[in-house]
């Protein structure tokens, strides 16, 4: 277990040492690269002067609010169209031609309608989170075992108590699923938005640190955002697995 | 029951043409702005208009260049690459974790460390759309070459055969599966990443064009755009699917 865990350490560490040296000695002058210890140092100052915190809360904010947004509205659709079969057949077509719509292609429409700033960043995080959390949820409510359904006929819920007393808590450990894959899909695109366009942010932050030709800034940026994913998708992990056990791992659809 | 289905699709349709004459009524009505929705007739007059004149199709050939070269470096480089990583020992147990760090970045932040490096060029779009699309296939073939059947292998070791024959004709083919969902989720990745690109760098394509139709106000202009991207991204989708299907044939046959 331990030498693994070296084993793993081993490229990355070496990597930065050998950049580190390589970039000490000859003394590089790039707009792109920068040695490790300056990536730390100006990590540290950003911190410091707490320009990257408030960028990232900016990031962070609109991911969240996106993914809400989003999420509710697939969360709704999916669970109604893996409830009512005959509605999931009406949708099909204008689910399916909606769907491929990369989400960044909204941008424009976007930015005319609501201009910079976080509703238009929110608007197409929501978007784009919209088509996991409805087709994982659709699929996750008709897989739930046939018989609870004929329990929740046979003790005579009513639709309202049937949803909550049995869809919901059996579909949770995949819809749980889905609303970690879609937390993944909301930081790329809110990043992916404000690198494209809008002025806020840890996006923004990257292309200001680049333009002002401020490598080890521009990779502290990327380090750091690098390490929020990172994060991000060991935490939701780490809470599916706790929460859901080997339910969670039924559910992963590979 | 083909007759059911049939009629389902058709019903599909009908309720698909009611949301688009919804879309016309509210258009019309002008109960949202025209500077910012175009109904659906001028959106498709814009697109007749753009591929009467070329320059529509100008753009939807530069997108979907711009994409597919990104792909295709990217699936020659991540299959190779994960051939080599996935058909060795050691090197899975030293370099597969740093990848597995390395796959939650969100790939856009590379962009700037491009434009760095490369500036604002077919280059850059290059380098930043084939990074983007190389994680899904380099991972799902290292995972796949992780996953033969053990005893494959010691057939090889008893047909003594070479370790590029292993690679090319039991691992390869073995993690195919694998390596081709890894191929259809790039495709939708490249896509995304082409626009941004062509967004930022003012590239020939429609990511381009949609934002310039946006800049003067040309609401059916940009509305055409996003709908020819929906179309690249479904056909593609489509084509690929229908790649699989038929490169997977053994699979289900053999069964």
């Amino acid at each position: 277990m331990n030498a693994e865990r070296l084993k793993a350490l081993a490229l990355p560490v070496g990597l930065l040492i050998v950049l580190e040296l390589w970039a000490r000695s000859v003394d590089i002058h790039s707009d792109a690269l920068a040695p490790p210890s300056a990536v730390l140092l100006a990590l540290f100052n950003a911190f410091g002067d707490g320009s990257i915190l408030s960028a990232t809360r900016d990031t962070l904010a609109s991911a969240f609010a996106g993914l809400v947004v989003g999420g509710a509205i697939g969360l709704f659709l999916g669970i109604a169209l893996g409830i009512f079969q005959p509605l999931d057949r009406l949708m099909e077509v204008t689910i399916e031609s909606l769907r491929p719509i990369p989400s960044i292609a909204l941008l424009p429409i976007a930015l005319i309608a609501l201009g910079f700033g976080y509703r238009m960043e929110i608007v197409i995080v929501a978007f784009a989170c919209v088509w996991p959390i409805l087709i994982l949820s659709r699929a996750a409510v008709r897989s739930i075992e046939p018989r609870l359904i004929e329990v929740s006929r046979a003790l005579r819920l009513s639709p309202g108590d049937r949803i909550r007393k049995i869809i919901i808590p059996a579909a949770l450990p995949r819809i749980f699923l889905a609303f970690r894959l879609a937390a993944g899909i909301a930081l790329i695109v809110a990043v992916t938005v404000e690198i494209a366009i809008n002025p806020i942010g840890l996006g923004a932050g990257i292309m200001i640190a680049q333009q002002a030709l401020r490598p080890d800034l521009m990779l502290a940026y990327l380090l750091w955002i690098g390490l929020i994913g990172y994060a991000l998708n060991a935490g939701l992990l780490a809470a599916q697995q706790h929460l859901f056990g080997p339910a969670a791992l039924a559910g992963e659809v590979r | 029951m083909n007759w059911a289905l049939t009629l389902w699709r058709l019903a599909s349709f009908a309720v698909a043409a009611g949301l688009i004459a919804l879309w016309q009524l509210i258009a019309n009505l002008k109960l949202v702005s025209p500077v910012f929705l175009p109904g659906p007739d001028r959106a498709w007059a814009a697109l007749i208009r753009g591929f009467s004149n070329g320059t529509l199709l100008d753009k939807t050939i530069g997108t979907l260049e711009h994409m597919f070269y990104g792909w295709l470096v990217a699936s020659v480089v991540g299959i190779a690459l994960g051939a080599m990583i996935g058909s060795s020992k050691a090197m899975r147990s030293y370099v597969a974790p740093s990848l597995e760090f390395l796959r939650p970045l969100p790939v856009s932040a590379i962009i700037p460390v491009a434009i760095a490096l490369f500036g604002l060029t077919q280059g850059m779009a290059l380098f930043v759309i084939a990074f983007g699309a190389i994680w899904p296939m380099l991972l799902a073939t290292i995972h796949g070459f992780g996953a033969v059947e053990p005893r494959l292998y010691e057939v090889a070791r008893s047909l003594h055969m070479s370790r590029l024959a292993v690679i090319f004709k039991i691992a390869l083919l073995s993690a195919s599966p694998d390596i081709i969902s890894g191929m259809r989720l790039s495709l939708t990745v490249s896509l995304i990443l082409a626009v941004v690109c062509e967004i930022l760098a003012g590239l020939d394509g429609l990511g381009h064009w949609v934002l310039l139709s946006a800049r003067a106000f040309r609401s059916p202009d940009l509305f055409a755009g996003v709908i020819l991207l929906g179309v690249i991204g479904y056909v593609t989708a489509l084509a690929m699917s229908m790649v699989e299907a038929r490169l997977l044939r053994w699979r289900t046959s053999g069964h």
